[in-house]
């Protein structure tokens, strides 16, 4: 077991874990943050995206010990005093999602997205979110719903 | 209350942004691995590595002695464990083998469950999977349909490698091919497919006493219910399966599988409630697969390009067993393989084949994808044979707009249909003949990259299904679907579907029915499924049939309020009950005492009952059961521009255009995300997705870095766009939409890279289209001399 301290959407939690416990294993079932879920075990789909220290990571791919110290922020901590982040309302509103389970981790990776590149093509857009996979959407309207974001001026 | 409401803005045919986002973009989602449960524990299954394989001892005492482990199970443990159902016995003499959820004797796929492990956390159950030790005795595999059925090939299962034989036809087909001045044969693959909902399955079940909870990330909680109860002797009424926030399904969570019996069984036998979580890569080797046929399609055909006859034999993969409804799903496609398409005769003949590969099962279209891709393809050869455009061959075959209602060669009777409109916008959207031109420059000049340009006129059957017609067709069930209204005193209204949704949108599209119809603010309206303790009666979602089977029974549902709430209206405006009219939420008396009454204040005067007309019962609340009397068939045109580098195979979509008619569209802001994500699973069949099996059996596309699911780079950006043909099978003129883009895609991606390089004399590329192949295909009528 190893001790780690981790902030999680804005809390302070201190745990003993074993050195093989995979973060989003840790915020799921630890933490009880289920908003992230999971959608391979070889880091391909990106369901699983979260901002650690404020830059997008895939926390299949990351030991809960690896945190340690770390600042993250899930899809449960993105809306501020009850206000959506611009992106959650730029996929509500361009209806970029279905089934929604690919949704967490994709508005967390083009949150990252935006900050790297506050106005991204079309193109660099789908090459930006090409490590998060949908299978309802096509994409068509996640394209549409970054791009929304982008044009109100998302920083975050 | 004045009779001067002003109507409010219709809500059938508005955009309305979807309820169901708000918990799915803020994480507070209820998927069925969030749930936790006191003495919750986890299972894990030890599952077989060989293709085929006689199974001589399972031990499972190391596992059982592992710290933090419960119990360990092998399938001898579980005599009750029965068979899993095949609801679809096609033909009377069709071969089905037992189906053990767990093997006890003989395993026939890798990835077959022959032991289980319950553990207290998930990570000390896959450490107790590896203590397990199983010996096997290997067998031969069989992994290909084409060999199957000879004398030398091994035998999936004692009673032989052939499931069954199902033949259909009309006319003189010999007829037709006699003397046909132009006949054309062609063979084509469908390629094995994952379906690949983002989310993996993942189970719960719990006992108390002699009632069970499962929790299933399932497309089909009443059917479930129905199979546990049916074939597993579980009393119905101490069942209750819910689906909680499901993570899509294509046709992949239309399914009783084994970890779900398995689960309820273990639960049971350990006493606590248990939960499985498959991994991806455990998914992909055990989750049902799609398509895999080998069609061979005869056309015959006039020099003008009027077909005479079509002729198709199917070899099907039926995989190592029979699941739900797997020898059904090529049998969808027998009366789809004509399309829109007139002709003097029709033949169809499909043999199911035992491999020892994962079963087949429904995969969004199921079975309508197969023989679109068939005619549609078929119809871009003859046209390069008789050198006619391809759009013109079609144009000269097509059920002409006046002709409907039209029963065609495999005997549906398409009610509506205007494919003169939808091609006409099609084409215009597309710029086709502009595209033409540009691709006959670019032949002319030895462009080293080459424009196609690939048609889909396609149409389908939605809206499964009659019952009666069903009941025809062998299969276990009927096609029916049940909804109802509850009108809360305080005006609310809470609507009860039997259609489960699992990312489809109904939340918003069935409050916008109940808003039309019964004139409450769509914001006053919630909508509960997926949960048979909420919704005791449905027969769940697939093949397109929730807004067209679901969506009219909500209607009759809501009639039904309305003609209740007439009668008490009548006593309270002092009117005869036929003289009370009903718009917009508002009951009056017609050209009486001016005095009118919404359908908010009569459903508090129904709570309260105080004044009720004299025997009248004080509820609104209706349900109605809707048994559709024909299937629907939206169809349309698409059109792929695709641009292949002759030299590297390179494939990329430059546009493509997907006009659609799906009858009227209560939100079209859902039927355009539903045409975008079937574009997205279509072209993914055309260019980069394929299950692959080496010689021993042994899936090697595991995972989502072997199995290609593109990715938003991978993707063009759609053109789309609709006409409106309303169906007139049903009250709302609805179609469905789940399915044609997928449908209608990959024909169109594949027609447009043939029509890329068919002048160099290529005349087939088996799907997935990838740069190697097309590189071969191209390489290969090089040298073979090229263009005819």
């Amino acid at each position: 077991m190893a001790r780690i301290t981790v902030t999680v959407d804005g809390v302070t939690y201190s745990d003993d874990v074993e050195p093989r416990l995979l973060l989003v294993h840790y915020l799921r079932e630890r933490l009880g943050k289920t908003g992230t879920p999971i959608g391979c075990d070889t880091s391909n789909c990106g369901a699983c995206t979260v901002q650690m220290d404020g830059a997008s990571v895939k926390s299949c791919s990351v030991l809960a010990v690896q945190a340690d110290g770390a600042d993250i922020t899930t899809i449960q901590g993105l809306a501020q005093d009850g206000e959506w982040h611009p992106l959650q309302r730029a996929f509500h509103e361009q209806h970029a999602l279905q089934c929604g389970y690919c949704t967490p981790g994709m508005i967390m990776a083009a949150v990252d997205l935006l900050r790297t590149n506050p106005h991204p093509t079309e193109q660099e857009i789908r090459e930006g979110l090409e490590g998060n996979l949908c299978r309802c959407t096509g994409y068509e309207n996640i394209v549409r719903a970054v791009k929304s974001a982008a044009e109100t001026g998302v920083t975050s | 209350m004045t009779a001067e409401t002003a109507a409010p803005a219709a809500e059938f045919g508005r955009s309305r942004l979807r309820k169901e986002d708000a918990r799915l973009i803020t994480g507070q989602t209820n998927w069925t691995d969030n749930i936790t449960l006191p003495g919750l524990v986890h299972m894990a299954f030890v599952r077989s590595p060989f293709a085929h394989a006689r199974i001589t001892s399972v031990d499972v005492s190391a596992a059982r002695a592992m710290p933090g482990v419960i119990a360990a199970f092998s399938g001898v443990d579980f005599p009750e464990q029965g068979s899993l159902p095949c609801a679809w016995p096609v033909t009377p003499d069709i071969v089905m083998p037992p189906h053990p959820p767990m093997a006890t004797e003989e395993v026939r796929y890798v990835g077959e469950a022959v032991a289980v492990v319950v553990a207290r956390d998930r990570y000390a159950a896959a450490d107790a999977v590896e203590a397990v030790q199983v010996e096997y005795e290997p067998l031969p595999p069989v992994l290909d349909m084409r060999t199957a059925l000879d004398e030398s090939s091994p035998k999936v299962h004692p009673q032989g490698n052939k499931c069954f034989e199902w033949v259909f036809g009309n006319g003189d087909i010999d007829a037709a091919f006699r003397d046909a001045p132009v006949v054309l044969e062609r063979n084509y693959r469908q390629q094995r497919l994952i379906p690949s909902a983002m989310e993996p399955r993942a189970v719960v079940a719990a006992w108390v006493a002699d009632e069970v909870t499962l929790w299933s990330a399932t497309q089909i909680p009443h059917v479930l219910r129905f199979a546990l109860a049916a074939f597993f002797a579980i009393p119905e009424q101490n069942i209750r399966v819910i689906a909680p926030d499901v993570g899509g399904g294509f046709g992949s969570k239309l399914q009783v599988t084994a970890e779900e019996v398995l689960a309820v069984l273990v639960a049971k036998r350990v006493g606590r409630p248990v939960k499985w979580t498959e991994s991806r890569s455990e998914g992909n080797l055990t989750v049902h697969h799609g398509r895999d046929q080998w069609q061979r399609i005869r056309v015959a055909a006039d020099h003008d390009g009027r077909l005479r006859g079509l002729s198709v034999d199917l070899l099907a993969n039926m995989g190592a067993y029979l699941m739900l409804v797997t020898p059904g799903v090529p049998l969808l496609g027998a009366f789809m393989f004509n399309s829109i398409y007139k002709m003097d005769a029709y033949s169809f003949r499909c043999t199911g084949i035992f491999t020892t590969e994962v079963p087949t099962d429904a995969y969004r279209g199921a079975g309508r994808p197969e023989a679109t891709f068939g005619i549609e393809r078929t119809m871009d050869e003859l046209a390069s044979e008789l050198g006619m455009d391809p759009m013109e061959l079609r144009r000269r075959n097509w059920i002409k707009h006046e002709e409907f209602p039209f029963t065609t060669i495999a005997g549906l009777t398409y009610d509506s249909g205007n494919y003169e409109a939808a091609t006409a916008r099609a084409v215009e959207l597309f710029g086709y003949h502009d595209l033409r031109a540009e691709q006959e420059r670019r032949r002319a000049s030895g462009d080293p990259v080459q424009l196609g340009i690939g048609i889909s006129t396609f149409t389908e059957m939605c809206g499964l299904a009659p019952s009666r017609v069903l009941g025809s067709l062998s299969y276990g069930a009927g096609g029916w679907e049940s909804a109802s209204v509850r009108m809360l005193p305080t005006g609310k209204v809470e609507v009860v579907t039997g259609s489960s949704a699992h990312g489809q949108g109904h939340e918003t599209a069935w409050s916008q029915i109940v808003a039309e119809k019964l004139g409450v603010p769509f914001e006053d309206i919630r909508v509960l499924h997926g949960d048979t303790q909420v919704s005791p009666k449905g027969m769940d979602t697939y093949g397109s049939r929730s807004l067209t089977v679901g969506g009219v029974a909500l209607n009759g549902a809501c009639d039904k309020v309305i003609a209740k709430a007439k009668v008490i209206a009548s006593g309270m405006l002092e009117a005869p009950p036929e003289e009370i009219e009903f718009a917009h939420g508002v009951f009056s008396a017609r050209g009486g005492s001016g005095k009118t009454s919404t359908i908010q204040e009569i459903a508090l005067a129904t709570f309260a009952a105080h004044n009720l007309p004299d025997g009248v019962e004080p509820s609104l609340d209706s349900e109605a059961t809707y048994d559709p009397d024909n299937f629907s068939f939206p169809h349309g045109t698409h059109l792929c521009a695709t641009e292949v580098d002759t030299e590297t195979g390179e494939v990329s979509i430059r546009s493509y255009v997907a006009v659609d008619d799906v009858g009227r569209a209560v939100n079209p802001l859902i039927v355009e995300g539903q045409v975008h994500g079937g574009l997205a699973q279509g072209i993914a069949q055309a260019l980069f997705e394929e299950a692959v099996y080496d010689d021993d059996g042994n899936l090697l596309t595991t995972t989502l870095a072997d199995y290609l699911i593109p990715s938003a780079a991978d993707l063009p950006s759609y053109i789309t766009d609709r006409t409106e043909t309303p169906a007139t099978t049903n009250p709302l003129g609805v179609k469905g939409v789940g399915e044609a883009g997928t449908i209608a895609s990959t024909p169109a991606v594949v027609n447009a890279i043939l029509d890329a390089v068919r002048h160099l004399g290529v005349r087939d590329i088996p799907m997935p289209c990838t740069p190697e192949r097309v590189w071969r295909a191209v390489q290969a009528a090089r040298e073979s001399g090229g263009a005819r």
